[in-house]
């Protein structure tokens, strides 16, 4: 052994596996750098309103008015309604794809046949596929008229159009994770369930559900992070009238929509500028928040409750 | 008293699997009306030539392109950067490694921020910021050549959006190879790297492959990202630079969508348009689903 010399082949191969090393963790850097750069990049744009005297001298009066009229002469900067805008329809989505998802999720996991399994779960990936663009084109010309004929809605487009437009987005997230987590309930909780005599559906409702409640917490903060961020479905099809109203058959103009509206023709660097970017910080922030509340739960608590420590 | 919980029992599981069905229904509400609406209108004609007259005649042939061409930019640009990420995920570090935590956690954030955002992060960012930095070193003085929405823009803005769809698919077909596998190249005096390229790669093509069609579908579809970074509603000739501005199919149908003057006559053009990007979607996705379940297949025990 001591004449072993390592040969030219072996020296690359181990030169070729440091630097690919190096190599990995540096793009892996910058894949974590990414979430950073886009909260600095879009809060460095609407950071005029707090800290240039002119623009905030402009803005912040009117800032929480409940009037968005930023294109006049006299320029107001209310984003009351849009708020409200974004609460009716994705409130709207949330009450119809939670209920939806969830019992999608637990007769999928409970009490479907194998095959049908296997159809429902890829269909829901396919539904999620579907392009929001598409869905808004669809809500716009079938749905709309739909809702007005059982509605009788004053104006076609409106926030109940724009809600039931987003649930359809909202329920393939909800019924994915809430299946994740429902038929991750270990088996003997539910054998433990029959053993007492329970029946097929009682430990679906009162032993399986429960059990898995973080997961589906979590599942329907993220189809409400979905839903809050949702922006051609709303673009097209609730109207685009920023009215502080809680009439559900009103025109409303969601947060979303307002940056896809009004960023094409704005100035760059104006005051309704900053307030878009400040807009897009606002939506930045809640999507980041529900994204770290549900990974809590689904990891601290799920996790722990099943791994029994 | 047996009966009522039976009767019970029929109710509750007869609502459950309406809410299932229900998923089905909707699916199938939507693809059958626009076969509908769009089947008489699409022909090769339709698909091969430009719009005419104000986009209420001719084709949709430059969205097609362009959004091909931008699916394609986009992944030579986001397919690298996700399968790294994921190599380091999968291969490099272990679920208690506080850096690989922060990766992760900082991926899944990043598929939960709005693609409007993407949009406006795109515009701030590589617009506004890298572009007219390259524009300030190699552009000819007060001349604006990348500062300016661009189809690589666009593709650089949606390879990011897309990238956590990638590091998901990616991860999971890593982690699927069974470590033996890796333990058999590493006791044969293979190091890591040549353990991955030889070894754990090869063994989950098919599961790259998924993560990267789900990305190219994923990316076809989305408009907002777009809107500011590159998309435009009518151009006379077709893109041939990375600095030019591009037609897309969804950006053009959310435009004729919202903006037409004379709905009746661009409908069928509408209609086609979302079939032919509802095509384009679907079968992207059903493919990658089905390489899935075939892959989990595979290593299953």
């Amino acid at each position: 052994m001591d004449t072993y010399t390592k040969t030219a082949h072996l020296l690359r191969a181990e030169w070729l596996d440091r630097i690919m090393r190096v190599l990995i963790v540096a793009v892996a850097s910058v894949a974590l750098s990414i979430i950073f750069l886009i909260f600095i990049f879009t809060f460095k744009e609407a950071k005029d309103v707090f800290f240039d005297a002119d623009t905030r001298h402009e803005v912040l009066p009117t800032l929480f008015s409940t009037t968005w009229q930023p294109v006049s002469d006299n320029p107001k900067y209310g984003i009351v309604p849009l708020l409200i805008g974004t609460l009716k329809t994705t409130l709207i989505a949330m009450v119809i794809a939670v209920p939806i998802g969830v019992l999608a999720a637990l007769y999928t996991s409970c009490f479907a046949p194998a095959w049908l399994r296997e159809v429902i779960k890829p269909a829901a990936e396919v539904l999620a596929g579907f392009p929001s663009v598409v869905i808004g084109f669809f809500a716009l010309f079938v749905l709309a008229d739909v809702l007005q004929a059982l509605t009788h809605a004053e104006v076609r487009l409106n926030a109940l159009v724009g809600g039931v437009a987003i649930s359809l987005t909202a329920i393939p997230i909800i019924f994915t994770i809430s299946e994740d987590a429902l038929s991750a309930v270990p088996k003997s909780i539910q054998e433990a369930s029959y053993g007492l005599g329970a029946t097929r559906w009682e430990t679906a409702f009162y032993i399986t559900l429960p059990a898995a409640y973080p997961g589906i917490f979590a599942a329907s903060l993220l189809g409400f992070g979905r839903a809050i961020g949702e922006t051609l479905i709303v673009l097209m099809a609730t109207g685009n009238a920023p009215i502080s109203s809680w009439t559900l058959t009103d025109s409303v103009r969601t947060l979303t929509a307002t940056i896809g509206a009004e960023m094409a023709e704005v100035v760059f660097g104006d005051p309704h500028y900053s307030v878009l970017f400040l807009i897009s910080t606002v939506l930045f922030l809640s999507a980041f928040i529900l994204n770290s509340v549900a990974e809590f739960y689904i990891k601290a608590r799920l996790m722990k409750k099943f791994k029994g420590e | 008293m047996l009966t009522r919980k039976k009767f019970l029992g029929h109710f509750y599981t007869a609502i459950t699997a309406f809410a299932a069905l229900l998923i089905i229904l909707i699916i199938a509400i939507i693809l059958f009306d626009i076969f509908r609406g769009g089947l008489a209108k699409l022909s090769w004609e339709f698909l091969t030539s430009p719009p005419r007259e104000g986009m209420t005649a001719g084709g949709i042939f430059p969205a097609i392109y362009g959004t091909f061409l931008l699916v394609i930019l986009m992944s030579i640009v986001g397919l690298p950067f996700g399968l790294i990420t994921a190599i380091y995920l999968s291969e490099y570090t272990t679920s208690q490694n506080r850096f690989a935590r922060m990766v992760r956690f900082a991926v899944s954030n990043l598929a939960s921020v709005p693609s409007i955002v993407f949009g406006l992060f795109g515009l701030g960012f590589f617009v506004q910021f890298v572009g007219a930095g390259l524009d300030s070193v190699l552009a000819p003085k007060d001349e604006v050549i990348w500062g300016k929405p661009a189809l690589i823009w666009a593709a650089a803005t949606l390879a990011l959006l897309t990238l956590p769809v990638v590091i998901v698919a990616v991860e999971e077909a890593l982690r699927s190879v069974p470590i033996e596998y890796r333990e058999a190249s590493h006791a044969l005096g293979a190091t890591k790297w040549q353990t991955i390229w030889h070894t754990v790669l090869p063994n989950a093509v098919s599961g790259i492959l998924t993560g990267a069609i789900l990305a190219v579908s994923r990316g076809a579809g989305e408009v907002a990202p777009l809107l500011f970074t590159g998309a435009a509603f009518f151009l006379p000739k077709l893109p041939n630079s990375l600095d030019d501005q591009f037609m897309h199919l969804g950006y053009h149908l959310y435009v004729m969508a919202t903006q037409s003057v004379n709905v009746e006559l661009t409908l069928p053009i509408q209609y086609a348009t979302t079939l032919v990007l509802l095509f384009l979607t679907f079968v992207l996705n059903l493919t990658a689903i089905l390489i899935r379940y075939r892959f989990r297949k595979k290593f299953a025990p």
